[in-house]
């Protein structure tokens, strides 16, 4: 099977000392992948990089084997929840219509049309109730939900999360994984960063374990060994010294 | 005020000052919620050079000029932060403060210094320090009003966009938006913004006309087109307020008069907006405190009640006084709950619950639990 | 070189250095813009205490504007607490509001006497030498030397007295806390220095260049150095220097002193910016680039490291490989090489290339583990 995401030599660095050190990933077409580390790890930065948020100090990101900028708009992304201000005045339907500001182009406003995509995009993830909330108003777990409905929106081909499960309530997590598992069955890729090494395999079945180098990826249960797992985290963390 | 609302002089000026409050306002409600509050104060200290340079190198002080000089150092002085910002580790708040201060001493000195000019033309150039709305001609007025037209379709036409820069500037990048550019732009509109109150509020407290009517529009609605409208009402109306106040009273800088009102309105909005206000929280906070306090006194009369056989066992409100030594309202709680029908008054004087009482006890008791 | 002039030279040094030491504070613990706010606030304490006393000078100022500046810190944090306005959005209003305030009493009712906007923004430290302190008959100087000269003492004493503690609750608040040092009352007792401290300085050189004094020299001196005594000592003789050069500039000009000084502290600031040692954008240019070839030569040796003995190697390790694998233009991969070679890291053999045991070592100790 094609790859979706294909990372060759990626290397990031923050201020001369790097975060990623030569990088090389294959993400298979249709794969649930989690990314695991220890923090620090460079995970977001993997995920930023491959949006083209963050410019690598070298190597080179495929998708579908073109750059990121020409298939920007089959890419769909889920920040984590802390980035944003949920303080800002604006609604709950407003934030996932906010995915289909790629699509729509410069000027145009959303519709109808486009209203009832949104209304669908929360519907599958439980939501649709609160469409017209404030979003000071959710709990951890609904924000959670609301940025993947905005996600949803996008109908992309690929999935990036950024630690989706990090401190959200039973329900959502349930709800989340469900999501998931129905976007692998219609044939899309998701990365998602993970944390809790408990669930990996019962959720995914492909992992990347990272820190700052590509410690292993592949099928869970391949891959997801003590062994590898030592090497990840295993008190004596990996690291590259700074280039001074 | 009938003779000024006649009064062609006053029309203008009430045109002039309404205007420049309904663009500051509605710039100012996107500084206000990208944190960028303080960055206003810096740009509209900053351009005072700028109109001084201006005047030194035309000689004019036709206000499309100063202004333009006045938002090219703005302009310049939001550049210097971000120069200051990313090539060093000074943080934002100590370059805001120094390029704020610098730039505005070096204004007061190109101010003094043209305060020499033989033909002392300066004295126009003072009221950029406090703002003089009585000065507002017909020119200015056409001049603030294209100027901040344009700020504003600029604003609707990049409506959707600038909102998601606010929010989530990352997502924004992640579609490809090119979020520097418009981030440059909503920068820019800011300047604008700002440049075209400097005749009449002052470079020194222009900044408060970014920030105000924001700050109290943000309390009266959660949504951002809402938001900005009432932002640029209130505005609107600070603006008119002030300058109506000042030409009417002696000695009244209109710059001055003007943030005051502007300050009224956020305190206002502050305490009593409903929903957000401090009046309406402390609504709240009472009604949730004393919900709490009656839902404490079933619960221990369901305690009470599964001592005994039946619920329907009256218990004396000394008893009740025991479990709440300092409940000073029992009495005004136990009627309140009999008056819900959740607990009954038996013939003794004693208390007891009733049944739909005992059901609400066993759903707090599961909500708890869960 | 005057008696008199010597005199202006020495208020305006010490007042640039009694601000520079609550300033340097107010720059690390990234407060910057509370000198911003309290300089403006504390307009209507001074003008409220000069009604009463009819002295810029007088003690009773200083300890009315230092209550009006807590008063901005309280009210700021008052506004923070009730989560309706954000930190930066409450600065900017309560400042304003009160500068406004301030402002407008002056334009009331002093109109015509010894305090003017003039006086509020530019200061008057030509006039210093004119009011001098005598007890008793005799003739002891500026009467502004010693107000300024004794807030800076006091500056300095606080400063000296809770060094360590000061220190530990710039940089751990967290920590301070937990060792009892409440840093929630050393805040209040550095605000309220800073606001001393801003009406002492008023005088000479108005309230909004006292800004540019408090946070110019400072940030000037973190570009200097890491150590928190250094920092001190720099902002001390850079804000001397420019106290000093800016009244010889302004008596070239004859322009404004406090405006000139705060012109020098810029001028001191673009000066370090470019040229400091590790900080300054050269120094920063150069070792970018310097580490822009150590880090592509790490790369090298460890991409060669990863694939050396491997079946791949042949393909791997030559030098026109490099080009797509890392993604380097010819030039700078044949650059590398060459710079790798010069080393003694690598050597060419033929079209491929083969890491010397030097080169081995270095690949290794960057990937080290901890």
């Amino acid at each position: 099977m094609a790859n979706a995401i294909e990372v060759r030599d990626l290397t990031v660095a923050y201020r001369e000392s790097p975060v990623l050190w030569d990088i090389d990933l294959d993400v298979p077409s249709g794969a649930l992948m989690a990314i695991v580390g220890p923090n620090g790890a460079g995970k977001t930065t993997l995920i930023q990089a491959i949006l083209s948020l963050i410019k690598p100090a070298a190597g080179q990101i495929r998708i579908f084997g073109q750059p990121y900028r020409s298939v920007a708009s089959s890419v769909g992304y889920v920040p984590q929840r802390g980035s944003v201000d949920w303080d800002f005045p604006t609604s709950v339907l407003d934030v996932v219509l906010m995915g289909l500001y790629g699509r729509l182009g410069w000027v145009r406003r959303p519709g109808r049309d486009q209203r009832t995509e949104a209304m669908a995009a929360l519907d599958q993830v439980g939501m649709a109730e609160l469409a017209h909330r404030q979003i000071s108003q959710l709990s951890g777990g609904q924000q959670q939900r609301v940025f993947l409905a905005r996600a949803l929106v996008q109908d992309a081909r690929i999935y990036l999360m950024d630690e989706p499960l990090q401190g959200v309530d039973a329900t959502t997590e349930r709800t989340i994984i469900e999501l998931l598992r129905t976007l692998q069955s219609l044939g899309k890729t998701v990365m998602v960063v993970h944390h809790d090494l408990q669930t990996v395999s019962s959720y995914f079945d492909e992992v990347l374990l990272l820190n700052v180098r590509r410690i292993a990826s592949g099928p869970v249960s391949e891959v997801f060994t003590e062994a590898n797992l030592r090497l990840t985290y295993g008190g004596r963390v990996a690291i590259i010294k700074g280039a001074t | 005020m009938e003779q000024f609302l006649g009064d062609y002089t006053f029309r203008t000026v009430a045109l002039g000052t309404a205007i420049l409050g309904a663009i500051s306002g509605a710039l100012g409600a996107f500084a206000v919620l990208r944190r960028q509050s303080l960055l206003g104060d810096a740009v509209s200290h900053a351009a005072l050079p700028g109109i001084g340079l201006a005047f030194i190198i035309t000689g004019s002080k036709a206000p499309l000029i100063l202004m333009v000089g006045a938002g090219l150092a703005g302009w310049l002085a939001t550049v210097v932060v971000l120069v200051i910002t990313t090539t060093t580790r000074i943080k934002f708040d100590g370059a805001l403060g120094f390029v704020l201060s610098v730039f505005f001493g070096i204004g007061l000195v190109l101010l003094t210094f043209i305060q020499k000019f033989p033909d002392a033309g300066q004295a126009g150039l003072d009221s950029f320090l406090f703002g003089q709305a009585a000065a507002l001609v017909e020119q200015d007025v056409i001049t603030i009003a294209v100027l901040g037209g344009l700020a504003l379709a600029v604003l609707v036409l990049f409506w959707k966009e600038f909102k998601l820069l606010s929010f989530d500037p990352e997502f924004a990048n992640s579609l490809v938006l090119p979020v520097r550019r418009l981030d440059l732009g909503l920068t820019t509109l800011l300047v604008v913004a700002i440049v075209i109150g400097l005749q009449t509020v002052g470079v020194v407290l222009m900044s408060a006309m970014i920030i105000a009517p924001a700050a109290a529009a943000r309390q009266w609605t959660d949504n951002l087109g809402i938001m900005v409208l009432i932002s640029m009402v209130i505005g609107a109306l600070s603006g008119v307020g002030g300058a109506l106040l000042s030409t009417s009273m002696s000695n009244l800088p209109t710059g001055p008069t003007i943030v005051l009102c502007a300050s009224g309105v956020v305190l206002v909005s502050v305490i009593i907006a409903p929903r957000r206000g401090l009046v309406w929280e402390q609504i709240r906070r009472t009604l949730q405190a004393r919900r709490l306090r009656s839902e404490a006194i079933l619960l221990d009369l369901f305690e009470l009640a599964r001592k005994h056989d039946s619920y329907e066992h009256p218990h004396m409100e000394a008893a009740l006084k025991v479990m709440h030594p300092n409940a000073s309202t029992l009495r005004r709680q136990l009627r309140s709950l009999h008056s819900k029908g959740l607990i009954s008054v038996h013939s003794t004087g004693g208390w007891a619950l009733t049944e739909e009482g005992m059901n609400t006890c066993k759903g707090l008791l599961d909500k708890r639990v869960r | 070189m005057s008696l008199f002039q010597l005199e202006i030279q020495l208020v305006a040094a010490v007042v640039a250095v009694a601000c520079a030491l609550p300033g340097t504070f107010l720059v690390l613990r990234q407060m910057a813009m509370m000198s911003d706010a309290i300089s403006h606030a504390i307009l209507p304490g001074i003008v409220v205490g000069f009604f009463l006393t009819g002295n810029l000078s007088s003690p009773i100022l200083i300890l009315g504007g230092a209550a009006t500046g807590l008063l901005t810190v309280v009210l700021v944090e008052w506004m923070r607490k009730t989560e309706l306005v954000r930190e930066d959005a409450a600065i900017g209003l309560v400042f304003s509001a009160l500068f406004a305030a301030g402002v407008i009493l002056i334009a009331r009712y002093a109109g015509d006497v010894h305090l003017d906007t003039d006086a509020v923004l530019l200061g008057e430290l030509a006039f210093a030498p004119f009011d001098r302190l005598q007890i008793a008959g005799y003739d002891l100087g500026p009467q502004s030397l010693y107000s300024t000269g004794l807030v800076g003492l006091l500056c300095a004493a606080f400063i000296i007295l809770f060094y360590k503690e000061l220190k530990l609750a710039t940089f751990d608040s967290a920590l301070c806390a937990t060792l009892g040092f409440l840093p929630g009352l050393l805040h209040y007792a550095l605000m309220g220095l800073v606001s001393m401290t801003a009406v002492a300085a008023f005088d000479a050189v108005g309230s909004i260049l006292v800004v540019a004094l408090m946070v110019g020299p400072p940030i000037s001196a973190y570009l200097l150095t890491n150590r928190l005594d250094r920092m001190i000592l720099y902002s001390i003789l850079l804000a001397v220097t420019a106290a000093v050069s800016g009244y010889w500039v302004a008596h070239l000009f004859d322009a404004s002193i406090a405006g000139c000084m705060v012109a020098i502290v810029g001028v001191q600031f673009g000066i370090l910016l470019c040229i400091a040692p590790n900080q300054g954008l050269l120094a920063a240019w150069r070792r970018r680039k310097r580490q822009r070839w150590q880090f592509a030569i790490k790369m090298l040796v460890i991409h060669l490291l990863q694939h050396e003995g491997t079946p791949e190697a042949e393909r791997e390790c030559r030098v026109d490989h490099l080009q797509d694998h890392l993604a380097w233009e010819k030039p700078f991969a044949e650059n590398v090489v060459s710079r790798a070679s010069t080393k003694r890291l690598l050597n060419p053999v033929g079209e491929s290339l083969e890491l010397t045991p030097a080169g081995r070592e270095l690949a290794r100790e960057a990937i080290v583990h901890r």
